[in-house]
């Protein structure tokens, strides 16, 4: 009896401890005050503003199209990359498994560091054929694609060994081309490890701001840097509202997800 | 031979994708630099509509991530807004070029003690257009102190150990240290500084917390009884709770002043002082005034400010010649290790 009403208690200590932040963060959002040491009474007008506001909104726009357009690149790269791996022998496989793995342990300072004097080289040598460089949303871009390519190996790459090469090859047998059977026999064998290191990366680069924060030119912000300038006057609740937003939105994802059918070939 | 060609490609393919996103440029631009929150949007939208120029805006947060931005050569800007001593600092390692003042008629309206103010870091006053200022000082809570607060001094005072709350930034602290010793809060000497830092240690106990932005909300709620804050923060805070008072400490104290200037490496150099002339306008400094509630420079638009209470405010517009107080100036590389490496100890301590 008690240990039953211990293991309850330890739970519902660690879900408050994860999920306390967010609900301050969600409560404040309705708060009419700008201030968190004060209730200033309920409110929606966070919310109305925050629509209004076309530096969040534009910031919004680009952290969502760079998080797509990367995850989508990235996950097809890794899947190239998988494919090619297979094709080695176990030691050129490990060899590049652990290469593709570097930058996923790596700092992100450190790779948005490098990143960054990466472009400023290129730049500097555009520069000189008379071509002008700058920092922005091209360089995001590719930096997110390079830090997501890692997962996507990560995630594609167990599915592929699990995969049975008898199958390919009994499709080939039968006349498919070598693309055709690639498409319909592999692909679909490997589409939950694709969505799930689509969804990761995606992730990821929602998530990521040091190292767009270096690679960042000009007039274009994501969500994480432009939280971040409004330090020094204090960040403003219709951030509270925008991330109150997210967090609803992913909530009704993860029930979604949750919900789908289990996959049919789990079988033995 | 086929790999060649490959990796050519790829090459080629990765290059011209820059160079696609480098093209657009060059029309009518202006590449502004700015601290997060620090100008009406409003005012944006109306110099684009009055000019024409496009205005490519970007924000950051501390004095040093600009510099590291701007020193790297990352991005090319033509107008940013540091504060004083990291303009010496620039103008030590030739980042910035001066401005012609005859392309910005309206900076007549930025009061004299602002200019003189200036000449702190500026020194022949070729460089920098004063944006914003303010001093730095006490907010405290009249219901939770035994008596008024006036001086530095009192951030020792044993009876509000854990009431007090510190700027977490090294020249700020040091400032209130040195300053309470009776020393410039510019003070190269090491002996100086050493007792400056056995004085930050000896308070320690008395600190509640070491806070940046914090301290606001903190003393809105009443969780602190003592707190060092800007005066531009302190009428926001005294808004939302009565009971907060802010003094200048008779010790005297920091002024600070956040100007624009224009980097050497500036393209738009003509569209960049259109700006800053557009800017000391004293409607459009007015409206900035309301929006950033720091104090403005800018003398015509103080006086169209409604609020009298504010026109007059003490906080907002201090009167200058009652107090000590001091710009920060940039006190070379070693120097600023010694104060680093102190400001460590304090906080490790």
């Amino acid at each position: 009896m008690i240990y039953k009403s211990l293991k309850r208690i330890y739970i519902g200590l660690i879900l408050l401890f994860l999920y306390a932040p967010i609900i301050t963060l969600i409560v404040l959002s309705f708060n009419a005050s700008k201030t968190r040491s004060k209730w200033g009474g309920f409110t929606f007008d966070w919310y109305i503003e925050l629509f209004q506001n076309e530096e969040i909104m534009s910031a919004l726009g680009n952290t969502l199209i760079v998080a797509l357009l990367s995850a989508l690149i990235a996950t097809i790269f890794g899947l190239i990359g998988c494919v090619a791996m297979q094709q080695l022998g176990r030691k050129g496989r490990s060899l590049i498994t652990g290469i593709t793995n570097i930058p996923m342990l790596n700092a992100e300072i450190v790779t948005g560091i490098s990143l960054m004097l990466l472009f400023l080289s290129i730049g500097n040598i555009l520069g000189k054929i008379g071509v002008r460089f700058q920092l922005g949303f091209m360089t995001v871009l590719i930096s997110h694609i390079t830090f997501n390519i890692p997962y996507a190996i990560l995630s594609i790459l167990p599915r592929m060994k699990q995969l049975n090469p008898s199958v390919y090859e009994a499709a080939l047998d039968l006349g498919a081309t070598k693309f055709t059977a690639f498409r319909k026999v592999v692909l679909p064998d490997l589409l939950p490890g694709i969505s799930s290191g689509f969804l990761m990366a995606f992730t990821m680069s929602i998530d990521d701001f040091i190292i767009t924060h270096f690679t960042k030119g000009p007039g274009f912000d994501t969500l994480s840097t432009k939280i971040y300038t409004e330090l020094r006057k204090g960040i403003k609740p219709e951030m509270y509202a925008l991330s109150t937003i997210i967090f609803v939105v992913v909530f009704i994802l993860l029930l979604l997800v949750n919900h789908t059918p289990k996959e049919p070939n789990k079988k033995r | 031979m086929k790999k060649l060609f490959v990796l050519l490609l790829t090459s080629v393919l990765v290059l011209s994708s820059f160079t696609a996103c480098g093209k657009e440029d060059g029309g009518n631009k202006l590449y502004v630099y700015n601290w997060g929150e620090y100008i009406d949007p409003a005012v944006l939208e109306m110099f684009e509509e009055e000019t024409g120029i496009q205005v490519i805006y970007d924000e950051f947060e501390t004095n040093e991530s600009m510099y590291s931005k701007i020193s790297a050569g990352a991005s090319l800007y033509d107008l940013v807004c540091p504060s004083d001593y990291m303009i010496s600092k620039m103008i030590t390692e030739d980042l910035l070029q001066p401005i012609n003042w005859d392309h910005v008629p309206n900076r007549i309206y930025i009061g004299e003690d602002y200019w003189e103010m200036s000449k702190g870091f500026d020194e022949e006053g070729q460089y920098a257009l004063p944006y914003c200022w303010g001093t730095v000082g006490i907010l405290y809570n009249t219901t939770l102190v035994s008596e008024p607060i006036d001086e530095w001094a009192d951030l020792w005072d044993p009876q509000y150990t854990d009431e007090v709350l510190m700027q977490d930034s090294v020249r700020d602290a040091f400032m209130v240290a040195l300053i309470k010793n009776g020393h410039s809060c510019n003070s190269q000497t090491t002996e100086e500084l050493e007792l400056a830092k056995q004085e930050l240690i000896n308070q320690k106990p008395i600190v509640q917390a070491y806070v940046v932005d914090q301290v606001r909300d903190k003393m809105i709620g009443g969780e602190a009884a003592i707190g060092v804050i800007y005066s531009g923060e302190a009428i926001y805070t005294q808004r939302e709770n009565p009971d907060l008072e802010y003094v200048i400490p008779k010790e005297g104290s920091n002024l600070w002043i956040d100007s624009w200037v224009i980097p050497k490496n500036a393209r738009n150099v003509e569209n960049a002082e259109k700006f800053l002339d557009f800017l000391c306008r004293p409607d459009i400094a007015l409206l900035n005034f309301d929006y950033i509630t720091y104090s403005t420079p800018n003398v015509s638009a103080r006086e169209m400010i409604e609020d009298e209470e504010i026109r007059n405010s003490e906080i907002a517009f201090p009167t200058l010649s009652n107090y000590n107080l001091e710009v920060y100036k940039y006190l070379g590389e070693e120097t600023e290790t010694i104060y680093n490496n102190f400001w460590k100890q304090v906080k490790a301590y």
